[in-house]
């Protein structure tokens, strides 16, 4: 038990396979221990289950077998505590900036006043001050995406799980999205797990990268970048940055050919 | 400002190419704008227009009511239950582009004389687009939306009046336009084959007894009410499509 003490969540032996005629196992066995405040992101070829990964840790969906906690209890639906943001657009055309960051916090009966405190900071944190009004329509995808991530803020969560949230983004929007997302996990102190395809951006952004095998995905590689906590994207520019995204892709190589079904 | 214009000159159009016919076809076939617009405000002010016109309304009162209410429940309920709507959206399709005008008599037969005839044959027409649109509209729901109802914790019925409701409202919208004018349009016609009441009625009996000023007056009155009515419709819609 000494060794899951700074853990936040954990994963045991934890697997995933979708039924049908022919069932497909997409994920695991996985075994991981998030560990209370660190940035850990998960690279793989595409199809590898990473997204399957942040579904049964979200409880979004129920492993096929394998025990997940949070926070020390097993995780039954979604806990309270983790925030999810999704990779499509998820924001609510039919409301403003303003109502869609407040959505969640409504809808739980919170304090009005209370309410306004949080997305107003929310708002203003993630940039959004001067389209609190604005419709997700007068967005571009970048700013939708910074709506979903507010909308999530609010809620306060100590976990917080990003599906590929930058994945429809141009490289430079990425980088400087990356920034935020690194100030926001200062700020809140809380834990982030980022799914992405984006070796650099795992590289620069993460305390540890897990690199998945092709599917059924399992960890094939644990990467430690030893960053400072007060990083930003100007480490793209550090011979070590290169080394971190050398080791990733040296690991990662083999298993995307697969992927893209070509022999290692 | 440009879109002032744009009306304007659409105004000026017709009216430039109903002069056209009128001079062409003379008023044995129809009577010029002037004389026509002379000629409605003239029938607006009388009140066996307005029992006609009166005929008309509640016949497409009941018809638009039967389409949308009954439109939009089919449209949730095939929309919600994906294998039902698979097989009925071809179908559907399909029975939208006969022309049923041809089945006409055959309502008459069912229906009888009268106002159940003229309100099934609105029904008729404008059901099947709102049935279509709804169904679609459920149908193309974002999965993401379901799984962020998920993740912000939301009970069923907050998740479907909070996220679903509004999220199928504006395709909803655009269904209940495009029925609104078709089931006009399927009373209208009702009225015109078998009816002695209503607008539809006023024109056919025009033609029949050569009252040329009347048919084109209230001509004239439909189309400038049902033109009126689908661009406020249409504000309608703009505005729930964001």
């Amino acid at each position: 038990m000494t060794a899951e003490a700074g853990a936040h969540a954990t994963l045991r032996a934890v697997t995933r396979t979708y039924p049908g005629a022919r069932p497909v196992h997409a994920l695991g066995p996985i075994d991981l221990d998030l560990m209370r405040g660190e940035f850990f992101s998960v690279v793989g070829p595409s199809g590898c289950g990473k997204s399957t990964l942040l579904d049964v840790l979200a409880g979004l969906s129920e492993p096929t077998s394998g025990e997940i906690t949070f926070e020390g209890k097993p995780v039954r639906g979604v806990p309270d505590g983790i925030g999810v943001v999704f990779q499509e657009d998820a924001s609510f055309p039919w409301l403003s900036v303003r109502d869609n960051v407040a959505f969640g916090l409504r809808r739980m009966g919170t304090d009005p006043a209370e309410i306004t405190r949080r997305v107003d900071y929310a708002i203003g944190f993630m940039g959004l001050k001067d389209f609190a009004h604005s419709y997700p329509a007068q967005l571009s995808g970048g700013m939708r995406q910074r709506v979903c991530i507010a909308r999530t803020l609010v809620l306060q969560p100590r976990l917080i799980l990003l599906d590929e949230p930058f994945g429809a983004l141009d490289q430079q929007t990425r980088l400087l999205m990356g920034d935020e997302l690194l100030r926001l996990w200062r700020e809140t102190s809380a834990t982030v797990l980022l799914i992405t395809h984006a070796l650099d951006e795992a590289a620069m952004l993460s305390d540890r990268v897990g690199v998945m095998s092709a599917r059924p995905g399992v960890f094939i590689d644990l990467v430690q970048t030893n960053w400072p906590r007060d990083r930003d994207s100007r480490i793209v520019a550090e011979a070590e940055f290169g080394a971190v995204t050398g080791r990733l892709w040296g690991s990662l190589r083999a298993e995307s050919m697969k992927a893209i079904g070509r022999a290692g | 400002m440009t879109r002032l214009f744009d009306s304007l000159a659409i105004v000026a159009g017709i009216l430039l190419l109903w002069t056209g016919v009128f001079e062409y076809a003379g008023d044995s076939a129809i009577t010029g704008p002037l004389q026509t617009f002379r000629f409605a405000a003239n029938l607006l002010g009388r009140a066996d227009f307005w029992q006609h016109a009166q005929a008309t309304l509640s016949a497409f009162g009941y018809a638009l009511a039967i389409s949308a209410v009954a439109g939009i429940a089919l449209g949730l309920i095939l929309g919600l239950h994906r294998f039902s709507g698979d097989v009925a959206e071809p179908m559907l399709a399909s029975l939208y582009t006969i022309p049923k005008v041809t089945l006409y008599p055959l309502m008459l037969l069912v229906f009888g004389l009268g106002v159940s005839a003229k309100v099934a044959f609105g029904v008729i027409h404008g059901m099947i687009p709102v049935i279509l649109f709804t169904l679609s509209a459920v149908k193309n729901i974002p999965q993401v939306l379901l799984r962020t109802a998920k993740a912000l914790h939301l009970t069923p019925m907050q998740t479907a009046t909070h996220l679903l409701a509004p999220a199928v409202l504006p395709e909803i919208i655009s269904g209940l336009r495009i029925g609104f004018a078709l089931t006009f349009l399927g009373v209208l016609i009702g009225e015109m084959f078998a009816s002695q009441r209503g607008l539809g009625f006023l024109i056919i009996n025009g033609i029949n007894s050569h009252d040329v000023k009347r048919t084109t007056a209230v001509i004239l009155i439909v189309i400038t009410a049902s033109v009126a009515a689908n661009g406020a419709l249409l504000a309608l819609d703009r505005r729930a499509h964001h």
